[in-house]
């Protein structure tokens, strides 16, 4: 058994998503079927699905702030204040605030900058004259952490973890490190999107034949459905704090569960498709670090954006790992309800599924009418919610481009 | 312009890039700069060129040190 030093727990959780800016009112729509996709346009790319956050970004920021901000920035402000009030943790009482890590992952960032400054001046024939002086500081590639640090006076180290789709998962893998390593005591650690403010994104996908289409918006992302046809690209942010678990004792913290296992790889094989292969392997290495076999996994959280390719894909991994025996194994996917959240997705989704250790109900995977016989994983829950009998823990997955996979195993905490 | 109508321009190029100060209470003699940071006073300054091509060398941006010396600077450029 670890010493309580060196287990590292979530405390906190702050999030904002299409369909939800608090956890409860997340977990509710999660549980009640709510999708958070819209219609949306965007400049030169015209009309789309996006999934779009409602936050109150003056609940944390100065409105002079938001301005010379950036979307990644402010979201990721409002996640970690939400999730620090959520920890009951106050900065420079509970932690010094040089102790304090900021790890924010992300899939990209300062393309809404640099796409919003190359329109502007296109207003001015392209002179560069009019070009913002703050697009350094917002496109710089740390800002949405840098801005969490400026917002709180945070003095410990801050950055942004790049890993396309498994940023999420990564960045709170590198909060509980350099817990573990003793650089700081306490990390705000998650993932932000701010993509749907670019056309970029939305074009590349439509050539790559990946964009999602659907005469209702709601129903656009489907994955693991027959007739699904592709991604419908969203923002969110989800902020957790981590704490060492005698810290957390020892100020009478409620404890959403323990990381208790995590692992990322390369699949080296493709810069778009991803590999079967390398996910299994991936998916196995988190559940043994966890000290777990893949039948005490209760809840496996599926990465599914919603491709043709990529969601047999992740099914033929998910078969590889949990065989016959994992009867008390359920798979889902959140997805379907916020679309693809991207440096935020890992995060978000996992934290839909922390209040699962305590209500034992599985949120289903919304809009599927009729299952791909492809995807048609044993105990993948369709459209209601299930009530299992025990959840000691949940394995989250996150592939992103370029072949990085990320994946979590978080346990529940038995005091 | 008139010096009242290139008054009301800048309070709503001020208000635009501050939003949190209560310009209202700005007293036409009082330092900008107290009220506008380095990186604002800047937006200023791109703000007159996006809105009523106004340029503003940097040897002249001593001159834009309160409200009634901006409306002094700005009136001869607002009114050729």
């Amino acid at each position: 058994m670890k010493d309580d030093k060196e287990r590292i727990v979530i405390t906190g959780v702050g999030l904002t998503s299409p369909n939800g800016n608090t956890l409860g009112e997340f977990r509710a729509n999660l549980l009640n079927g709510v999708s958070g996709i819209v219609p949306y346009n965007i400049r030169y790319f015209g009309d789309t699905f996006a999934g779009l956050c409602t936050y109150d970004a003056t609940k944390y920021q100065k409105r002079k702030e938001i301005r010379i901000g950036t979307r990644a920035g402010s979201i990721s402000i409002y996640c970690v204040c939400e999730a620090l009030a959520d920890a009951g943790v106050e900065l420079g009482r509970d932690y010094a605030k040089d102790r304090t890590g900021v790890f924010v992952g992300i899939t990209e960032h300062g393309n809404v900058e640099t796409e919003g400054q190359v329109y502007e001046i296109s207003q001015y024939n392209y002179d560069t004259k009019y070009w913002s002086h703050y697009h350094n500081p917002r496109s710089v590639a740390n800002n949405p952490a840098g801005e969490v640090t400026v917002n709180l006076g945070i003095t410990g180290p801050h950055y942004t973890i790049g890993a396309a789709c498994a940023a999420g998962n990564l960045g709170i893998v590198q909060g509980v490190q350099q817990i573990l390593l003793g650089e700081v005591d306490v990390a705000l650690s998650g993932g932000v999107s701010e993509s749907p403010h670019t056309f970029g994104i939305f074009a590349a996908f439509a050539n790559q034949t990946a964009l999602a289409h659907h005469e209702d918006a709601t129903k656009a992302s489907r994955p693991f459905d027959r007739d699904r046809n592709g991604i419908v690209i969203s923002e969110g942010g989800a902020m957790v704090v981590l704490e060492r678990l005698d810290r957390a004792k020892a100020r009478g913290a409620k404890i959403y569960g323990e990381v208790a296992g995590w692992c990322y790889n390369s699949d080296a094989s493709d810069t778009v498709l991803p590999n079967s292969e390398r996910q299994a392997e991936c998916i196995r290495r988190a559940i043994e670090r966890a000290g777990l076999q893949p039948k005490d996994i209760h809840i496996v959280n599926t990465h599914a954006t919603g491709t043709p390719a990529g969601d047999i894909k992740e099914c033929d991994a998910l078969r590889a790992v949990f065989d016959e025996t994992c009867n008390e194994t359920y798979f889902n996917n959140t997805k379907s309800y916020i679309g693809h959240c991207m440096g935020a997705a890992a995060a978000l989704e996992l934290a839909g599924n922390l209040p699962a250790f305590d209500d034992k109900i599985v949120h289903p995977t919304i809009n599927i009418d009729n299952l791909d016989p492809a995807c048609a994983l044993r105990n993948l829950v369709c459209n209601k919610p299930v009530k299992v009998d025990k959840v000691d823990a949940i394995l989250n997955n996150s592939f992103g481009m370029m072949g990085i996979n990320c994946v979590l195993v978080v346990t529940r905490y038995e005091a | 312009m008139s010096r009242e109508e290139i008054y009301k321009a800048l309070i709503e190029i001020v208000t635009d890039i501050n939003p949190d100060e209560d310009w209202t209470q700005l007293k036409m003699d009082d330092p900008l700069r107290g009220k506008l940071e380095s990186m604002d006073f800047l937006d200023v300054v791109m703000e007159l060129r996006k809105r009523y091509g106004v340029e503003v060398p940097e040897a002249d941006y001593g001159k834009l040190s309160t409200l009634n010396a901006c409306v002094d600077y700005l009136f001869p450029k607002l009114n050729k």
